[in-house]
């Protein structure tokens, strides 16, 4: 009576205990799962944010510089003093043109040309490379000696960090680059308009410069593009023709075995190594030029062309079969059906992954340091084989210098790479969105 | 005449073989009588690619040919003048340099004959006036010789360009001769095709023997004056400055330092990358819903496809000090942090690495056969535990060949631990001082002024050849463990 009274109570206890077999526990680690995969997510996303903001916060102010517009008077006493400049071309290059230019400056602001120190400072505010740029109005028109003509100076680099609060001016003023005259200068052009932040085009069209006002990625830009067109002309053939040769003729065996991990381990071989292979092969052994793009170029299509040849490949296999059987049933031969039928239907996804190619080759840095690209090179080169620097080594090689003004220019000069990457990658990604086809 | 010049006359003499050559199959084909079973063979633009293959191809082989052979002529020449003078190796290559500097010297200024400067100095300094620089170690008889090179260079390059013209205008003339009713041309022009084909597809191979080559050749150099065991087992990196010319001063090239920076930075940005990346991977495939998916996914693969450099100045300009400010804040003013640290190195390494190992186990988890998911979840497993339980044990060794991969990518990597990890090479387990790495020393012995012979820049390739060989190993392992994994469940 009492055991089969018992019995339901007793044989529901462990019933219920089955059905709550730690359900708790386990949606609680569930939760706790989901949790880390967020957490990873939100963390990935962080430092993609963070990178992000700390390179344009710290370079947009790159793209603009301080400049400064004074009537400049070119003396005839600095330039040319017994007026020698008909019979000796020389004289009007080596003018004291800095001099010209302080005394600009300092008449703008009605310095007392005896107060040296006022006229040291007048003269620190513009930039060195005003030399270059008073010369170059010179020879273009030396009648312009004895007259005045209203010309934008660059400021030089530590004014232009002042001009744009990148100084911090609570240090002693033995301890930083900028004096209080300096910047009482500064401020007394300010109040007269003649301190202007034009956008800076020096910072794409100047060559390498000691002095950050000046210095600009103008040769970086030209060896970048020298770099790409040889690597576009020299590994989109090969890479094109040897994924034909693997995916449409060649048979299965230990030669095209051998191929093939070959692709694969070279896609995956560090890049420096490819730097050593240039430095060992291209330029000790064919003696080509050291810091030349045509050697970049060479050593970077190398790196493509794995690139190149997966995505011709996997373009080449996304063609349906009917499209081959249907070229050789009306008498194509099998050259004729690979080139006329195939490879134009392929030709969409092969761009996509030559664009995609190229973008990876323009941001590559540790092999061009080993073939010399990393160079002073000011004058742009005319041809891929004169010296040159690309764009990625520029950065590097201004993370070197100690200027202020270089740390905004390495930022600024990382937006201009990020963007040219950005617009290479939208166009393939639209590229393929727009003419890919699904069978 | 220049190069540039002979390779146009050569492509316009296969152009002009290949319209002669299309024309005069033209006429064939129109001319045949088709009642007599006279078809043509090919088409007539078979036939104009036949002779345009004829014209050109073997004209530019001869070039090449004749280039490669009266270079080496020459070559000859100035060894055997030079070392009949000087007697020192050394000395004679270095010789032999300046006679290189001064042919180009003179042939860049255009002088023959009489116009060639009597002695070393006055050609030294007509070069230096049109901006070319020789070395000043050079003595009157390398002009002599250097007039008599220039000479030859010239005369080998006319007859090598008559040559070539000549062997370009035969081909296309014996093409043109050649075509014929019947002429199998289609079948020969695919036949040139495909051995284009299969020579470009030899590249890659190439590549590698001429990476492997490269780097033993001077590796056995540099082991030739250094002792490998000195090498693989020294603990001290301290290999001094070339001097120039003696050979460079006694080193110590210890690899231990440096590769135990490599692998411990790695090994710290394995840490850091391989469970952000791992977990991202499982939550976009398990748990996200489509359209979050479609939005974090490319997010996070834009870390991809950010520059190497740019995370290296990155590290450099914002994460080293962020860490070194933090540290000092934390300690109450001295930094226990440097600014260039394993930390610092590995951590950005490591983010750089979180899409890689991100799409790396997304491949491999996505290739666990579905039936096995289904049916852990229908026997009642939560979804983590499925993935835990059943998912991530079954794509195990797929993920190891993944790790395998990110791995030598770490190892590999330059531009972060150039800028980040610092440059001394010294042994220490703490992650907070810098390390260096194999990659910052191959770039730091081989930028600047470099004495090609010496130890000090050799040493760059042993580096190098021990990389490759490293990262080759654990890429073909990884490569082997994929493939055998997919074949698992295929």
């Amino acid at each position: 009576m009492t055991d089969s009274a018992l019995a339901p109570s007793a044989m529901a206890a462990p019933a219920a205990q089955r059905r709550d077999f730690g359900l708790k526990r386990r949606h609680a680690s569930e939760a706790r799962f989901r949790f880390y995969g967020i957490t990873a997510i939100v963390i990935g996303l962080a430092f993609l944010i963070i990178l992000f903001v700390s390179i344009i916060s710290k370079g947009y102010t790159a793209f603009v510089q301080t400049s400064i517009t004074v009537p400049v008077e070119f003396s005839e006493q600095i330039i040319d003093k017994n007026n020698e400049r008909a019979t000796d071309p020389l004289k009007l290059r080596a003018a004291n043109y800095p001099l010209v230019a302080r005394n600009a400056v300092a008449a703008f602001l009605g310095i007392d040309p005896t107060d040296k120190a006022a006229m040291k400072a007048a003269g620190d505010l513009v930039s060195d490379s005003s030399r270059v740029q008073l010369r170059e109005i010179v020879q273009a028109d030396p009648s312009i000696v004895g007259q005045t003509r209203t010309v934008t100076l660059l400021a030089s680099g530590d004014i232009d960090s002042a001009n744009k609060g990148q100084i911090d001016l609570s240090v002693a003023e033995a301890n930083r680059k900028v004096s209080d005259k300096q910047l009482e200068l500064l401020n007394q052009l300010k109040e007269k308009g003649a301190v202007s932040m034009p956008f800076n085009w020096g910072l794409l069209t100047f060559g390498a410069s000691s002095r950050p006002e000046s210095a600009g990625l103008g040769v970086a830009l030209i060896g970048s593009l020298f770099m790409m067109l040889v690597v576009l002309i020299v590994s989109l053939p090969i890479g094109v023709a040897a994924s034909i040769y693997l995916e449409e003729f060649a048979r299965k065996n230990r030669f095209t075995d051998l191929i093939e991990v070959n692709i694969n381990n070279l896609a995956a071989v560090p890049s420096i190594v490819f730097g050593l292979l240039g430095l060992a092969v291209f330029i000790n052994f064919f003696g080509m030029p050291r810091s030349a793009p045509i050697v970049g170029g060479l050593v970077l299509s190398l790196m493509t062309l794995p690139t190149i040849i997966i995505a011709t490949r996997a373009a080449l296999r996304s063609v349906p079969p009917s499209i081959r059987t249907a070229a050789l049933g009306v008498g194509a031969s099998k050259t004729q059906m690979v080139f006329d039928h195939v490879l134009p239907l392929a030709v969409p996804g092969i761009l996509t992954g030559t664009i995609i190619g190229l973008a990876r080759a323009l941001g590559e840095t540790a092999p061009l340091l080993l073939i010399g690209m990393v160079a002073f090179v000011a004058d742009m080169p005319q041809n891929p084989l004169q010296p040159a620097t690309a764009l990625p080594v520029q950065i590097f090689m201004w993370t070197n210098e100690a200027e202020r003004a270089f740390v905004e220019r390495t930022s600024g000069a990382i937006i201009v790479l990020l963007v040219f990457l950005a617009i290479m990658n939208i166009t393939a990604i639209v590229l393929r969105r727009r003419f890919e086809r699904r069978w | 005449m220049s190069t540039g010049w002979l390779i146009a006359i050569v492509i316009g003499i296969g152009a002009v073989a290949y319209l002669m050559a299309a024309q005069k199959a033209r006429g064939l084909a129109a001319a045949a009588d088709r009642s007599k079973g006279e078809v043509p063979h090919s088409l007539p633009a078979y036939h104009g690619w036949f002779a345009f293959i004829l014209a050109t191809l073997p004209a530019i082989a001869l070039f090449l040919v004749w280039s490669f052979a009266t270079g080496f002529i020459v070559e000859g020449k100035i060894t055997a003048e030079v070392s009949s003078r000087i007697a020192d190796p050394a000395q004679a290559s270095l010789a032999v340099g300046i006679v290189h500097d001064a042919v180009r010297a003179l042939e860049a200024l255009g002088l023959t004959g009489d116009k060639v400067p009597p002695t070393f100095l006055a050609l030294r300094e007509a070069a230096s006036a049109a901006q070319f620089s020789i070395s000043e170690a050079g003595a009157d008889y390398m002009v002599t010789l250097a007039a008599e090179v220039s000479n030859d260079h010239a005369m080998y390059r006319i007859i090598g360009q008559i040559l070539v013209v000549l062997a370009s205008a035969g081909g296309a003339y014996f093409a043109y001769r050649q075509v014929r009713l019947r002429l199998r041309a289609r079948n020969k022009v695919e036949r040139v095709v495909l051995s284009t084909l299969v020579v470009a597809s030899t590249v890659a191979v190439l590549t590698t023997i001429g990476i492997v080559l490269s780097m033993l050749g001077e590796t056995i150099r540099f082991f030739s004056e250094v002792n490998p065991l000195g090498f693989f087992f020294g603990t001290v990196w301290d290999p001094r400055f070339a001097a120039a010319g003696s050979g460079g001063s006694e080193g110590q090239f210890g690899l231990i330092p440096l590769l135990a920076g490599t692998l411990y930075i790695a090994a710290v940005s394995m840490l850091f990358a391989v469970p952000i990346g791992l977990m991202s991977a499982i939550y976009m495939g398990e748990y996200a819903s489509p359209k979050v998916r479609s939005i974090v996914k490319p997010l996070l693969e834009l870390l991809a496809g950010i520059p190497t450099i740019v995370y290296g100045i990155f590290a450099l300009i914002t994460m080293g000090p962020f860490l070194r400010d933090l540290s000092a804040a934390l300690a109450g003013g001295t930094p226990f942090i440097q600014a260039q640290s394993v930390l610092t190195a590995g951590l950005v390494m490591g983010v750089m690495l979180i899409p890689l190992v991100s799409s790396l186990s997304d491949d491999v988890i996505t290739a666990v056969p579905r039936a096995m998911r289904d049916g852990s979840l229908a026997l009642g497993a939560t979804r983590s535990e499925t993935i835990r339980r059943v998912i991530l044990p079954a794509a195990l060794p797929g993920i190891v060949g993944a790790l395998l991969l990110t791995g030598s990518r770490a190892i590999g990597e330059t531009m972060i631990v150039v800028l980040a990890a610092g440059v001394a090479a010294k042994l220490t387990i703490n992650p907070l001082e810098a390390m260096t790495t194999i990659t910052v020393k191959i770039v730091s012995q081989l930028t600047g002024d470099l004495e090609f012979n010496s130890p000090q820049t050799l040493v760059a390739f042993a580096l190098g050849l021990t990389l490759f060989v490293v990262t080759l190993g654990m890429n073909i392992y990884a490569l082997y463990i994929v493939r055998k994994y997919r074949e698992q469940y295929e």
